[in-house]
């Protein structure tokens, strides 16, 4: 997209703004045609681009496990199913390993669903930062004769904070539901007030319960925010490298080799990173269960 | 970088992955994954129990050629002890057969040497009775006298 009427910033902008329907200060509904507009939206819009690929790559993955969960069999495993039952398997393992809060239904597919569907999400960092924003462009300028320098398009959902929180925020009322399941309504309000700081003496104990909720709710607040932030912010740098990097196309020849270069090893290297940062959300996610399970204090 | 209904949509859409994730794509897995776990230590219980029926078979095999051979053993014991048995009888059915012919031979001697003696002692009285006759010249009254060369004859 490096064309001559836009400067680096510009692009960098172009490439950092989603594609926007929402409602404009003047009450009617429609896409922003800048980064500007889709702030004036305010809370009520929605980013169309992020939806899309999170859902497209969420139904890919569910399609192909349920296609495979379909027809699984005791006998010798297919190839399909043998990747699957992989992946199962090494789900089953670490929630195995991190929890410990008995049977539970859920927590073994919401880390199987949160692995892949982030995973997913993280993988299309890979996909070269200008094909599909371009190919979206040519295909919304040509057909329906919009300008291309507002048509919008961010591939990898992760780099929205809507996308990380909003899975952050699932998995904090999963928490908080477990929590007052397993140990009542008085027992997760005592978990929040009555450690870490606790006397015999009653006088002292109901002073130490306000300091005792400041450390405790700081920290259970922590949670989803480190957890959504924390994914946000790797992939967003990551992106951001991709975007700076593919800067350098339109500056020669030379530049624009070495550019391929650097794009070609920071993708190699951006591999390890989409993994281990979905990895570590699932992970999180089932110590986090497993927290909220635990009874002992 | 706008927080806004996005935010609820991802959650919603997250929810509803897991929840389908739940119902339809993990139960499934699992159970094959189980039923292939406990078909596979079937199987190798199988294995090991058919092991240890081989054990047992073998052992019990060596048990059968074990009886058979002191079976074995017995017979021939016993057929050869019958057969001392039965040399045994014979030898003594001979030893007995043989002695009976010797008694009956020996009778049948005895009976003929009475005989001959019957007919000697005839002879006698009457060569007895020749002879007293001429001694005598006179002719003997053979009734009367014969009382006399009974007792004569059976002197002899």
């Amino acid at each position: 997209m490096a064309s001559e009427t836009l400067t680096s910033t510009d692009y960098i902008k172009h490439h950092l703004t989603n594609l926007t329907f929402g409602k404009h200060p003047d009450g009617s509904w429609g896409l922003a045609h800048n980064a500007a507009e889709a702030k004036a939206m305010g809370f009520w819009a929605i980013h169309l681009d992020t939806m899309l690929f999170s859902i497209l790559l969420g139904v890919f993955f569910l399609y192909y496990f349920h296609k495979a969960a379909r027809k699984a069999t005791a006998g010798v495993p297919s190839g399909l199913q043998n990747f699957v039952e992989w992946i199962v398997d090494f789900i089953d393992n670490s929630v195995r390993g991190s929890f410990a809060g008995g049977k539970n239904d859920v927590v073994a597919p919401l880390a199987l669903t949160i692995f892949l569907w982030v995973f997913l999400m993280n993988l299309m960092d890979l996909i070269p930062v200008d094909w599909l924003p371009w190919v979206t462009a040519q295909v919304a300028s040509n057909g329906f004769g919009a300008d291309p320098h507002s048509v919008f398009l961010k591939v990898v959902s992760t780099t929205d904070p809507n996308a990380t929180f909003g899975m952050a925020i699932s998995v904090f009322l999963l928490m908080i539901y477990y929590s007052i399941r397993i140990k009542g309504i008085g027992g997760f309000i005592g978990e929040l007030t009555l450690h870490p700081f606790s006397s015999k003496n009653m006088l002292v104990q109901a002073l130490f319960i306000p300091v005792n909720f400041f450390l405790e709710f700081v920290s259970l607040i922590a949670k989803p925010v480190s957890l959504a932030l924390r994914l946000f912010g790797n992939m967003y740098a990551g992106e951001m490298i991709f975007i700076l990097i593919a800067i350098m196309y339109g500056a020669g020849l030379v530049l624009g080799t070495f550019g391929g270069v650097l794009q070609l090893g920071w993708a190699i290297f951006h591999i390890l990173v989409i993994t281990l940062q979905a990895f570590i959300f699932m992970t999180l996610t089932i110590v986090y269960m497993d927290m909220a399970h635990q009874t002992s204090h | 970088m706008n927080i806004n209904l996005t935010l609820i949509g991802q959650s919603i859409t997250f929810f509803f992955f897991v929840l389908f994730c739940m119902k339809l794509v993990w139960p499934p897995i699992m159970r094959a994954l189980d039923e292939r776990k406990k078909t596979i230590a079937d199987g190798l219980a199988a294995a090991e129990r058919g092991k240890h029926e081989q054990e047992l078979a073998q052992n019990k095999a060596k048990d059968v050629l074990k009886e058979a051979k002191e079976q074995a053993g017995e017979i021939i014991a016993h057929a050869q002890k019958r057969a001392s048995e039965i040399i045994d009888e014979a030898k003594n059915d001979a030893r007995a057969e043989g002695e009976r012919i010797l008694t009956a031979a020996r009778a049948e001697i005895n009976q003929e040497a009475n005989q001959a003696k019957e007919i000697l002692r005839g002879q006698v009285v009457s060569l007895a009775v020749a002879g007293a006759s001429k001694v005598l010249e006179k002719e003997i009254n053979e009734q009367s006298h014969s009382d006399m060369l009974e007792k004569l004859a059976s002197q002899i």
